[in-house]
């Protein structure tokens, strides 16, 4: 087995359980951890098929960002009565056909299509190339995400201020 | 095993995509449902970059994956202002028992 | 790392036949063992040396009793053992953990910390060839990486099952949060600058000599961008003026209260690893990295690979230094003025310098 397929495979893994454990476990904080090391996991994909820079930007924007936001999420909306955060599934059985039944029709499509497949290149760094794509092709999906977050930034700020009385 | 190709790749994002379905599909705490909304963004994000390094030449499949990363930002900082507005309304975050839509 | 692999298997050694999976493994662990020994005996170093330098600031004498009992280092004096007994003494001790606490979230975030800041070691360049990972987007992955440490400090605080504790956790993630802006922003101003995210670019950039190290150039706003940094990431390191969260009078050890024995001592390891850390990130990216100050003088003698982590550890422990003087001076922040610090002055100030250094460079 090569390096490169053992690092998948460490990966991949680590990625399915770690999302298993979230879908899975009935304690909140565990879910939050099991999303954890999904992201990380996922990063860990991203780097093999040659996205540095997206690898870092996903560590940066989901484990650094927006989980510590679902962790501060969790622990302000529960009545603190102790440490362990139950929460229960409904009807898991019929989810559990639904979504295996859309599997099975996802892994169908993915073997039967023909994918137009070409040998990957070398890994070169993609920090150049996506800077200057994103200031000449893509400025204004560019100059629209900036305003998206500027919009999210200040109306999440209003809703979750303090009430006045 | 045979060696790693785009298969691999588009079985993993297909597991992981189905794995966060369930969770939207089956939990009733209002984060963990988001918390299952961005696992099916980052199971298309691998997706997106698996074909662009196996098809594409240009980085047409990262550029996106981008966009994508940034848009969930967002819209998981906007979902969490909601749920913490209805805890505050319903001292509960269960969805269930979110569901009038007056006052 | 291929390279190593693939030259370990050119080799006539016993180790040719194993598959490169195997030998891929083995350097991982090793290169780990490594990493995590190097950071632990630096950690003992430099908390012998803070409570040295704070002792001969507050005008006394420190440690001074705990020398070996071996003839020739007993003659060292000066206490030097003392870390080593302080060592010794927290593996010994018991693990105390709260009933009503979560076991395995108490056992797991002190190490969420503790790799974190170890794994950013990786990019670190202690010379031109003495880079365990000279990764293209190396900046990019320390300020990634680092973001890991606030998850850790919120499951510490949460697993606890103690409201100070709780507190605690979440000031102190609140302040790593702000503070990674600032932190940020003022890497760019040094990117621009390059052009490029990898740490051995930014370094040999600065070749030639002191005049050509970041901080003098475009006077006075990289010094003014080092300021910030400095400031900025002694903030995360929750180190200095800025340790509100576990500030011992008010919260006794805020997120690290109900931590005793083994992990409280990675707690406090990856603390100083972190300030470590931060010291050769501020060296590589200010100060001219692994480059010799003296530049062409000399005939280049002290360019010599030898002579290369001899300079980087030296400018680290200048700014470690700087850390430490810092703290035993300056009185702490309240949290209002914490956060006032991070949103208002540093980054606004750090905004200005990007715009700054980027129409001088225009112009």
């Amino acid at each position: 087995m090569s390096y490169f397929d053992l690092t998948f495979y460490v990966f991949a893994i680590g990625a399915v359980v770690s999302a298993g454990m979230m879908v899975f476990s009935r304690n909140l904080i565990y879910c939050a951890v099991g999303l954890l090391f999904a992201l990380a996991s996922i990063a860990g994909i991203y780097v093999l098929l040659g996205a540095d820079f997206l690898a870092a930007t996903q560590l940066l924007v989901y484990v650094g960002g927006i989980l510590a936001l679902l962790l501060f999420g969790i622990m302000l909306s529960v009545k603190f009565t102790g440490v362990e955060l139950r929460t229960g599934t409904l009807q898991m059985l019929p989810g559990l056909i639904i979504v295996a039944g859309l599997f099975l029709l996802l892994l169908r499509m993915i073997y039967r299509a023909e994918w137009a497949v070409q040998t990957p290149g070398d890994m070169l760094p993609t920090t150049t190339t996506i800077g200057k794509r994103i200031m000449t092709d893509l400025l204004i999906p560019f100059e629209i995400a900036s305003i998206l977050l500027l919009i999210a930034l200040i109306g999440a700020a209003y809703m979750a201020r303090r009430e006045r009385s | 095993m045979m060696a790693v190709g785009l298969n691999h790749f588009l079985v993993l994002s297909a597991l992981l995509f189905v794995l966060g379905l369930l969770a939207v599909l089956t939990k009733k705490n209002a984060v963990t449902v988001l918390m299952g909304i961005e696992l099916i963004l980052n199971a298309a994000n691998i997706n997106f970059i698996a074909f662009s390094r196996y098809a594409d030449t240009d980085l047409d499949g990262q550029l996106f994956a981008l966009f994508v990363i940034i848009t969930a930002a967002a819209g998981a900082a906007v979902a969490l202002a909601i749920v913490l507005n209805i805890y505050k309304q319903m001292r509960s975050v269960n969805l269930d028992e979110a569901d009038t839509l007056a006052g | 790392m291929q390279e190593l692999i693939q030259a370990v298997q050119n080799s006539q050694t016993f180790l040719s036949g194993l598959s490169e999976a195997a030998l891929a493994i083995i350097f991982f662990v090793l290169f780990g063992l490594v990493f995590a020994t190097v950071a632990a005996v630096c950690a003992l170093v430099f908390v012998y040396l803070e409570r040295k330098i704070s002792a001969h600031m507050q005008d006394r004498l420190g440690p001074m009793e705990v020398n070996t009992g071996i003839p020739l280092l007993k003659n060292i004096g000066h206490g030097w053992a003392q870390t080593l007994a302080d060592a010794f003494k927290l593996l010994l001790k018991e693990d105390i953990v709260p009933n009503a606490a979560d076991r395995r979230l108490h056992l797991i975030a002190p190490f969420i910390l503790f790799c974190a800041v170890i794994a950013a070691f990786s990019v670190m360049p202690f010379g031109e060839k003495l880079v365990v990972s000279d990764m293209n987007i190396g900046v990019f992955f320390v300020l990634a990486i680092t973001s890991f440490s606030v998850i850790g400090v919120i499951l510490a605080g949460w697993a606890s099952n103690n409201k100070w504790s709780l507190l605690g956790g979440m000031r102190s993630a609140a302040q790593i949060v702000s503070y990674e802006i600032p932190s940020g922003l003022v890497v760019l101003v040094i990117v621009m600058q390059v052009g490029s995210l990898r740490f051995n670019d930014i370094v040999m950039a600065q070749a030639g000599g002191i005049l050509h190290w970041h901080i003098f150039q475009f006077f006075p706003l990289n010094l003014i961008a080092f300021i910030i940094s400095f400031l900025a990431t002694l903030a995360e390191a929750n180190r200095a003026p800025f340790d509100l969260p576990e500030a011992e009078s008010e919260l006794t050890a805020g997120f690290a209260t109900e931590y005793s024995g083994f992990k409280w001592a990675i707690f406090y390891l990856s603390e100083y690893a972190n300030m470590f850390l931060i010291g050769i990130f501020l060296s590589a990216l200010f100060l001219g990295g692994w480059t010799s100050p003296f530049g062409s003088l000399f005939g280049g003698f002290f360019d010599k690979p030898g002579w290369q982590p001899v300079w980087i550890i030296l400018k680290a422990v200048a700014i470690i230094f700087l850390q430490m003087w810092l703290r035993w001076t300056l009185p702490r922040l309240r949290v209002d003025q914490l956060m006032y610090t991070s949103w208002k002055v540093l980054t606004p100030f750090a905004f200005v310098t990007i715009f700054g250094v980027g129409l001088w460079m225009l112009f």
